[in-house]
């Protein structure tokens, strides 16, 4: 916490414009030869790194501290709906193993909702020391008042110094309320997560909408909560034996009240989803029409793979949205993973960086596409797709 | 019904990249708009003013020159709004983002139901919206891709989960984050721009609020901290191919042989 002070009598004709320039968000303006700092500041601090020194300062302000060793375990949300669970939980069960052990945590599961106690003890199999099972009828759908509920008394019970939430529907929706009712922090979609010893969480994610990372901490508030999406941590093995003992917890019936009411469930039809796929070919704005599509979509169809796109390809209508690789779309992990026409924006990549093996095709050879293949083709599209279609389709194979 | 929409101004571009050598962020352009997602909940409540009557109001939170975005609601048919700016305010995450507009939102009268967009294209958490409807006390569905019905006391939405479509009844007063495509948003009219052009952006600042504890806006009222901002990792185990059209063809057609790809 702090806030940033300018030292207007070092600001002079010379600095004011690099200074005013330095600042990505544009927070930083020139009235009158002042510097004045408007409400798009991020805080991000670079003004005070990167700009005329002395200029821009950052005075740190006295908080109290708190008391981080009475908050104890690295606990996992338990996503699921009517007791499927999402795999996305036993992901977030290996890493918060991994994050546990290094400040010698516990691991913990809490799972919300009805007949659920069979599922619960699936959980003991990936290496969790407690589940804690909240089980009534009114938590059989998710409903956001007695869910948050629920995990509010969860933390109120165990204290967990960390909490990690699936990126999905249901953990997008529950995991801002948990943060907001207990007031501390959390952090979206993370790539990274790490533990430092003072049981801090490193919380890596692309930010500020641009090609950018950003570490992100939460030190001075618990329980630090993060989101994580489905495919980007990977699950343990099954164990044979199971390990670890489940808790059933109750709730005061007033706190199981709400004011949505489920009418009706109903399933969507089953599709192949590019989540599950393992072999994608994923096009971008390399491809100059619509009708271009077909090259690539036979490409696909010849390798066994699933086409995908960037978000320019949607918004023009192109594709289904359910196609889209990226921060706004889906995470993909396929063995292979053929780009065609694509730059390689962090909001694409942070969506197919964890596929085992990425081929890259660009006509750009500075394109950052490139910083993440493993086979990067510095090409055209246009006379590379063809050939290899017809290179597959003949089956030739040149050494 | 008295209708509230949330909507920020984004930048137009999302083009900041960093300078992997020395680190600085490179800027070009801060052309600005209404976050892309927020016409979908502007437009949603348009739709339900058109069935059911009553007023829609809009709130933004930013700097002096977000009120753009509240014009540009004017001018899709928005009848008031609000933007709430302050230098307390600077350097707000999502924590103290939404601890904001609730207090702007407590300042507003009375309000049935508040729209909110799925995500911003900058900020891109999705959590604004949950976060608020927390602090306001008031039940949220997410992802709501249909209205039903509204009726006197609750509307029905349909919401989009993975697998399966839930349609629920949620009581008002309420909050929900809307899908994009659930209606096309309109275009903003010349007629409703010059009728509009005088409509007052009404500023909400700290002193205006009802909490007046400091601590609880801006940087100070967020627990994330930004350690450091880099740019993305590099792979360093790859090859990268040139040659003409046909040999990086060939080329490829080996490797995925080789792979058993094809
Ligand atoms: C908050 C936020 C979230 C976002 N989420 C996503 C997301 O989930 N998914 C997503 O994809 N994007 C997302 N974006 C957008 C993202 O930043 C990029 O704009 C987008 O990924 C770029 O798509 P592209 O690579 O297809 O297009 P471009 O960046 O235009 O790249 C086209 C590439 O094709 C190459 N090319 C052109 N012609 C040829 C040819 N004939 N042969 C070979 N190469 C050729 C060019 O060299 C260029 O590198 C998001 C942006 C923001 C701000
Ligand atoms: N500064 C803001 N002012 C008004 N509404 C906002 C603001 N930030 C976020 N919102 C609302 O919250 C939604 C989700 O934003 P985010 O959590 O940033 O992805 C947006 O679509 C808006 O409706």
């Amino acid at each position: 916490m702090g806030r940033l002070v300018v030292n207007q009598d070092k600001v002079n004709a010379a600095n004011i414009d690099e200074l005013v320039k330095i600042c990505p968000f544009g927070a930083i303006e020139n009235n009158g030869g002042k510097i004045e700092v408007n409400a798009a500041c991020k805080m991000c601090k670079l003004c005070v790194k990167k700009g005329p020194t002395g200029v821009m300062e950052f005075v740190e302000e006295e908080v109290e501290e708190i008391d981080k060793s009475a908050w104890n375990g690295v606990a996992v949300y338990v996503d699921h709906v009517d007791g499927d669970i999402h795999p996305v939980t036993f992901e977030l069960i290996g890493k918060a193993r991994e994050l546990a052990d290094k400040v010698k945590h516990p691991v913990y599961a809490v799972f919300v909702g009805h007949n659920i106690a069979d599922k619960a003890k699936e959980m003991l199999h990936y290496g969790v020391d407690e589940v804690f099972v909240y089980d009534h009828e009114e938590l059989k759908d998710f409903r956001i008042e007695p869910y948050t509920a629920a995990l509010e008394a969860f933390i109120n019970k165990v204290k967990p110094s960390t909490l990690l939430v699936g990126a999905t529907t249901i953990g997008r929706s529950l995991a801002p309320r948990i943060a907001a009712r207990f007031k501390t922090g959390l952090t979206a979609d993370c790539t990274v997560l790490d533990m430092k010893d003072n049981t801090d969480l490193v919380q890596i994610r692309p930010a500020f909408g641009g090609n950018i990372m950003a570490q992100i901490i939460n030190p001075n508030n618990r329980p630090q909560l993060a989101t994580v999406r489905y495919k980007v941590m990977n699950a343990p093995a099954r164990m044979a034996v199971a390990a670890g003992k489940i808790t059933v917890c109750e709730m005061a019936a007033d706190k199981l009240i709400s004011a949505i009411n489920v009418l009706k469930v109903t399933e969507k039809e089953v599709e192949a989803s590019i989540s599950d796929a393992e072999v994608i070919v994923a096009v971008g704005r390399g491809i100059k029409s619509e009708k271009d599509l077909a090259m690539v979509k036979e490409l696909a169809d010849l390798i066994g793979a699933q086409l995908a796109v960037t978000r320019p390809l949607i918004e023009a209508g192109w594709a289904d949205a359910k196609r889209q690789i990226g921060l706004s779309g889906r995470t993909v992990k396929p063995k292979l993973i053929i780009t065609c026409g694509i730059s390689g924006a962090v909001q694409f990549t942070a969506g197919m960086n964890n596929s085992d093996c990425i081929v890259a095709i660009n006509q750009d050879s500075r394109a950052s596409i490139f910083n993440v293949a493993h086979y990067g083709i510095v090409g055209d599209l246009y006379e590379v797709l063809p050939r290899l279609i017809s290179n597959i389709k003949e089956g030739k194979a040149i050494a | 019904m008295d209708i509230l929409v949330c909507i920020k101004q984004v930048p137009e571009t999302s083009k900041v990249e960093v300078d992997p050598v020395t680190g600085v962020l490179k800027r070009d352009g801060v052309d600005s708009k209404m976050n892309p997602y927020d016409l979908y909940a502007l437009e949603t409540a348009l739709r339900i003013r058109e069935k059911v009557g009553g007023t829609v109001k809009v709130i933004s939170m930013g700097p002096p020159q977000a009120s753009e975005v509240i014009k540009e609601a004017y001018m899709m048919g928005a009848d008031e709004g609000v933007l709430l700016s302050d230098r307390k305010f600077a350097g707000a995450d999502v924590l103290a983002t939404s601890y904001t507009i609730s207090q702007g939102v407590r300042q507003m009268g009375n309000i049935d139901l508040i729209l909110c967009g799925k995500q911003t294209t900058d900020g891109d958490t999705a959590q604004v919206g949950p976060e608020m409807a927390e602090y306001l006390g008031m039940p949220h569905i997410a992802n709501v891709i249909k209205i039903e019905a509204i009726k006197a006391s609750s509307m029905v939405v349909e919401m989009d989960m993975p697998n399966t479509i839930e349609l629920a009844e949620i009581k008002f007063p309420c909050l929900l984050t809307v899908e994009k495509d659930i209606y096309q948003p309109r275009l903003p009219s010349y007629k409703k721009k010059l009728e509009t052009k005088d409509r007052e952006v009404k500023v909400l600042s700290f002193k205006d609020f009802e909490d007046q504890n400091e601590k609880r806006y801006g940087l100070n009222g967020s627990p994330t901290q930004v350690e450091r901002i880099f740019p993305p990792a590099v792979n360093t185990d790859k090859e990268i191919w040139n040659g003409s059209g046909a040999e990086l063809a060939e080329r490829l057609t080996a490797k995925l042989k080789e792979l058993k790809f094809a």
